[in-house]
């Protein structure tokens, strides 16, 4: 039997996929056994499994992913090596450097330096995520109220030193490439609403 | 004993031995995508066109690699065991008639190192000798894993050679003879001569023993990954390891002759068209081999035992008395 519905009832009743499989009981007496051994032997239970496998070779249904050369896609919200991202307009850096990630990271691995630039704007100093340490829960993207701080697909992070990857020149988005429109939002929770720019409205002098 | 025929010796057996030592390379590299292939993946595809140079790479892997000779192993035999597993299997092959006689500029070439009149018992003999290998390389070893298969290989010895033996016993009384050749000339007359169906009983007794005798997956216990790592060859490296791999698969190849010899008429009446069909019976019995690695599962050493024992044994025996009161009248 193959069962691919979803399993919706997990109860074990008539109605659901779940049955009971049937045991024959253990052969006691000799003479059982004996049947039991001629019957297993003639079921031609053998020939199954080579036919299975012969079967599969001649369909020659291949499911393998020749990785580097092929790559299977990954999903928009993946929570690989995280990114900082810059205003699409002005290209400043999102990052206001308010700590909130620092603050909120359960395994500690955010650090992060400011200072007060000659504008008085907070300014980042430093930033860099320890990978080693790193869990990829998320709570980082998530709490950061500039949508500064986000995972990204960079899963390949093979290298002589994690901190490759994470200090604040690797993570943050080049600004080239920001002007070609190359860095990645992915829609819903936590992104830009579409057609945010008409709602803004500016701060009004007076105050 | 003249020269010619010594270098003629000489010569075949530097050929038998380069060809079967690449196709006991080739041969894992079949095995990898025949196996691949079943469980629908593509196997080697790196080194070379196809993965076919995979085989090189891992000769040059095997070639430079640190031997290690661990602390506590008894050194002597544990550097000579692997040698003898590769060794046997060679010699083995002095006795099997690998392509029908042709001749070369008025020079007849007999493709058999020694047509000697106990051929078959010869190779079963020396076939058996490598499992010292297995045996000594196990015991050698001071390895919890290498000890187990060292005692496991020992008991399945004892079982499956018992039903070699006498399954080969009915179709030697038939032929009258020990020497391959004489076992193939017996079925020259083509497909119906085969002793294949006149000794049906003795051929699958034998095919089952052959699976136990190189060790194959339904009867892989002495090296079965899941149970006791690799074995014998748990703690060895490098060559080592790799003449033990080469004397497998050199072993698989010599005893898939040897059944197709004995039971499928061989190279038939000695034309090309018979020589190519001995590869063709050779390649498909080489191939089962690889088959049902993919499709069955290994069995317990106990339950090989009461296989050998209790069920094939008293087949075979019935099957020489059944024999024999049917040449008697």
């Amino acid at each position: 039997m193959h069962h691919e519905e979803p399993f919706t009832n997990r109860n074990v009743s008539e109605s659901s996929a779940y049955y009971y499989v049937d045991i024959e009981t253990y052969p006691t007496t000799g003479w059982d056994k004996f049947k039991q051994v001629v019957k297993r032997t003639f079921n031609g239970e053998l020939f199954v499994g080579l036919w299975v496998v012969m079967r599969e070779m001649i369909k020659f249904d291949i499911h393998t992913v020749q990785y580097p050369l092929e790559k299977l896609p990954i999903g928009p919200r993946y929570r690989a090596v995280h990114k900082l991202l810059r205003l699409w307009e002005s290209g400043y850096e999102r990052c206001i450097g308010c700590g909130l990630c620092e603050k909120i990271c359960i395994s500690d691995c955010i650090r992060m330096d400011t200072r007060i630039d000659e504008n008085s704007r907070k300014e980042v100093t430093e930033y860099s995520i320890n990978l080693g340490r790193c869990i990829f829960c998320g709570y980082c993207a998530e709490v950061c109220p500039e949508l500064a701080i986000v995972h990204g697909g960079r899963y390949e992070n093979g290298s002589e030193q994690r901190a490759h990857f994470v200090i604040k020149d690797d993570m943050l988005t080049p600004l080239d490439l920001l002007k070609a429109g190359e860095q990645a939002e992915y829609p819903g929770f936590g992104a830009i609403i579409p057609g945010s720019d008409a709602s803004v409205k500016k701060t009004p002098l007076a105050y | 004993m003249d020269v010619a025929f010594i270098i003629e010796t000489i010569i075949k057996i530097v050929v038998i031995l380069l060809v079967f030592s690449a196709l006991a390379g080739l041969g894992t590299y079949f095995e990898r995508k025949v196996l691949a292939f079943m469980q629908r993946r593509l196997g080697p595809m790196h080194v070379g066109p196809f993965g076919l140079l995979q085989v090189a790479a891992d000769g040059i892997k095997l070639f430079t690699k640190e031997d290690i000779i661990p602390q506590n192993v008894v050194k002597p035999i544990f550097k000579i065991a692997p040698v003898i597993t590769a060794a046997t299997a060679f010699m083995a092959a002095a006795a099997i008639p690998f392509w029908p006689q042709f001749t070369v500029m008025g020079y007849t070439v007999h493709p058999i190192v020694a047509d000697i009149n106990v051929g078959i018992l010869y190779v079963l003999g020396v076939m058996a000798i490598g499992l010292y290998g297995p045996l000594l390389g196990g015991m050698a070893s001071a390895n919890k894993w290498s000890l187990i298969s060292a005692a496991r290989s020992a008991a399945i010895f004892i079982s499956y050679e018992v039903i070699t033996g006498l399954s080969l016993l009915a179709p030697l009384m038939m032929v009258g003879s020990l020497s391959l050749i004489d076992i193939n000339n017996y079925q020259a007359g083509g497909i119906t001569h085969w002793i294949v169906w006149s000794q049906p009983v003795a051929f699958i007794l034998f095919w089952i023993a052959a699976f136990a005798e190189t060790g194959r997956t339904p009867f892989h216990l002495v090296a079965n990954d899941h149970e006791i790592i690799d074995g014998f060859g748990t703690e060895y490296s490098g060559m080592r390891w790799g003449l033990f791999f080469i004397g497998e698969y050199a072993n698989m190849f010599f005893i898939s002759f040897v059944i197709a010899i004995i039971f499928l008429g061989g190279f038939g009446d000695g034309s090309i068209a018979g020589a190519f069909q001995l590869l063709l019976k050779v390649a498909f019995f080489f191939f089962f081999f690889l088959w049902t690695r993919a499709a069955w599962p290994d069995v317990r050493p106990d339950q090989l035992m009461w296989l050998c024992w209790k069920v094939l044994m008293p087949i075979a025996v019935i099957n020489i008395v059944i024999t024999g009161i049917v040449m008697m009248f």
